[in-house]
């Protein structure tokens, strides 16, 4: 019966249902936009990281993040390769530099430059071309988020980076980067002649431990004989780094966690207006049911069952146009992410924000005199 | 008075020979407001509640008959002075422990009849028995047939909306009594009918005061209400001034009323 009298009180007046549910659907879509951004960023921000084939990265000292690193000496491989316990050593470049358009203008892209035949880090998510085609002669490889921006159409489409020509070979999808400066994949020796790098300059040495081995006892080892102005990061520390710097250094992260407060207490404020607001409309009718005797726990019951009962629908038609705006966003730049586990969380905070406005409601209702009763 | 000694519990169906004592209230003070607008609204009322009796509690507005009520049905406290009701004495019972008593021992019924409007009437008086944590099909078959029993078998899925005053307030009826209490109290139940409800009501309650394990006590205004009852109080200003009886062999308390006015004019 408690259920069937929230559900009652809920849908007896229907505007201000509407009111509650548009305050938990706004809720919900601002969480959902804010933290699908930040779990989108932080995706883009570490899945080059996540996907190098390594436990050590070899880089200058005090690099910020991926894309942003001052080069090192190519030596520093082999004095990687020398270190007992190291199964591979793998130099990789990436940097900034300017892409012309066939069709006139430039933009900025990140260059990454591994030879794949090495592991290190290759294209994914190819949807055109191959891996292998890089070998060819100018060969490029390119996000097709990025295509517009890049001003090519597709496979075999040609543009200018630095003085050389390059091809695009194949494309991928989805791999998109934090600072919407696209990347262009190639071989390390490419990558090195469209940056203007010296032959003897990388950007990183990407270590592989033998299984088994113990990751900071190579390091150490490593360390040892790297001169100072080198240092060394397992791939936690160095995704740790790039996701500090450009979700808190920049204040990115903190600007979408903050949004996503801000839609928690938006949220909360109306529900806990209405509920308290048909609490009060339904006051007479919860000092019958203690004259009749109900405990106060039983009465509380049915407020939290109300807002339980908002939080589900409005959590059912929030997510649906939550995942509608994820679905749209999924091709641009900055794509929204939406996990089972946000999902989840998503629905504990709807069921958290509906239980704290309930206790305004509570509050009014444990206060009320069973007295009013005779006095209708 | 009524000694201590009676106020005992025959069981069910033991016809007992001194009357089944459901209530007893003594010296009920009660104190309504506060500072410069406080008001003694009770003055020390004693009185005792038997089983298998219909009693009406008379007496002018402001009397102090819906605050005697409150009291009776543990939704006040006394300022002081006693009452306990199906022999369990209320003294420093907390609210959920008064709520306790309520839900065990006591059924209410209003001018206004209080039901739920969003509910029919059927889950309004399931919703008695649901409080009461009695659910499911034996808590359906419970309600249908005190429904039935105040002949509303077939207004079952019928809103309070949906049904008249007389019907509203038989659902009502049917809610207090369902949860089968020792003490029914009902506050003005026929004011807000016309004659032929307000009758149907009254040989309601009359009826169900007949049980023999459960006493009623109605307020009331109403006179038509007089020919019902087996006993009458009367309060004014806070203290009850009279008592009369149905006496043995008297079919109603018509004749009552009427040997009291005689009395009164004598
Ligand atoms: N909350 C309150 N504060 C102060 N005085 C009150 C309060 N409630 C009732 N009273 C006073 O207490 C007295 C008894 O009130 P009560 O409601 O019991 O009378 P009643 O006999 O039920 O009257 P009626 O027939 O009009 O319903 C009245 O004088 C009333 O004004
Ligand atoms: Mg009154």
């Amino acid at each position: 019966m408690t259920l069937t009298l929230a559900f009652r009180n809920l849908f007896h007046d229907r505007v201000r249902l509407a009111v509650t549910l548009i305050g938990i659907l706004f809720s919900i879509v601002l969480l959902a936009v804010q933290l699908g951004l930040y779990l989108g960023a932080r995706g883009m921000i570490i899945s080059m990281i996540d996907r190098a084939d390594g436990d050590l990265w070899v880089m200058a000292y005090g690099t910020k993040n991926f894309e942003e690193a001052q080069p090192i000496r190519a030596r520093e491989r082999y004095v990687a390769l020398s270190t007992p316990d190291v199964m591979s050593a793998t130099p990789i470049v990436t940097a900034f530099t300017d892409w012309r358009k066939p069709t006139g203008g430039s933009t900025l892209v990140v260059v990454i430059g591994a030879d794949t035949e090495e592991g290190g880090i290759a294209p994914w998510n190819v949807v055109e071309g191959d891996v292998s085609g890089l070998g060819a002669r100018d060969a490029v490889m390119i996000d097709k988020t990025y295509l517009e921006e890049l001003g090519v159409n597709g496979v075999g489409d040609t543009a200018q980076v630095g003085s050389a020509r390059v091809r695009v070979s194949g494309l991928t999808e989805g791999i998109r980067s934090f600072t919407v400066t696209p990347f262009v994949f190639t071989t390390l020796n490419r990558a090195r002649q469209l940056v203007d790098m010296p032959a003897d300059n990388i950007t990183y040495v990407l270590v592989k431990v033998r299984p088994g081995a113990d990751v900071e006892k190579v390091r150490g080892a490593i360390r040892a004989q790297l001169p100072g102005d080198n240092e060394i990061l397992t791939r936690a520390e160095f995704r740790d780094r790039s996701l500090n710097h450009w979700l808190f250094a920049t204040g990115a992260g903190v600007a979408l966690l903050g949004g996503a407060i801000l839609g928690l207490i938006v949220g909360t404020v109306i529900v806990a207006q209405t509920l308290y607001s048909s609490t009060k409309d339904h006051l007479a009718e919860f000092a019958t049911l203690r004259a009749l005797g109900s405990s106060k726990g039983y009465i509380n019951k049915v407020i939290l069952m109300q807002a339980g009962l908002s939080a589900l629908i409005g959590y059912g038609l929030g997510m649906t146009i939550a995942l509608t705006i994820v679905y749209m966003s999924e091709q641009t730049a900055l794509p929204i992410v939406m996990s089972p586990g946000l999902a989840a969380l998503l629905l504990l905070l709807t069921f958290a924000m509906c239980a704290v406005s309930a206790l305004s409601a509570i509050g009014k209702v444990v206060r009320i005199d069973p007295v009013m009763v005779f006095n209708r | 008075m009524t000694a201590v000694a009676t106020v005992s519990h025959a069981p069910a169906g033991t016809v007992a020979a001194t009357a089944n004592v459901v209530l007893d209230a003594r010296d009920i003070v009660k104190d309504l407001g506060e500072g410069a607008g406080k008001v003694r609204a009770l003055k020390g009322v004693s009185l005792t509640l038997n089983a298998g009796e219909l009693t009406l509690l008379m007496g002018p507005s402001g009397s102090g008959k819906t605050t005697l009520l409150s009291i009776l049905g543990c939704i006040l406290t006394p300022t002081s002075g006693t009452l306990s009701v199906a022999g369990k004495p209320t003294a420093g019972l907390g609210p959920e422990a008064l709520a306790d008593l309520r839900r065990n021992h006591v059924g209410f019924i209003f001018q206004s009849y209080n039901l739920f409007p969003t509910l029919t009437a059927e889950e309004n008086v399931r919703l008695a028995l649901d409080v009461r944590g009695s659910r499911g099909s034996d808590a359906v078959v419970a309600a249908q047939r005190v429904l039935q029993k105040v002949g509303l078998r077939h207004k079952l899925k019928s809103y309070p909306s949906n049904l008249s005053g007389g019907e509203q307030q038989r659902v009502a009826v049917a809610r207090s009594l369902v949860g089968s209490p020792s003490v029914i109290l009902a506050d003005e139940p026929t004011a807000a009918l016309d004659s032929e409800n307000g009758e149907a009501v009254m040989s309601l309650l009359s009826q169900i005061a007949k049980d023999r394990s459960r006493a009623v006590l109605a307020v009331t205004h109403d006179p038509r209400t007089v020919p019902y009852a087996d006993r009458i109080l009367r309060i004014e200003d806070g203290l009850i001034v009279g008592e009369e009886r149905r006496a043995e062999g008297v079919e109603t308390v018509h004749e009552l009323a009427r040997t009291r006015k005689r009395k009164a004019n004598a």
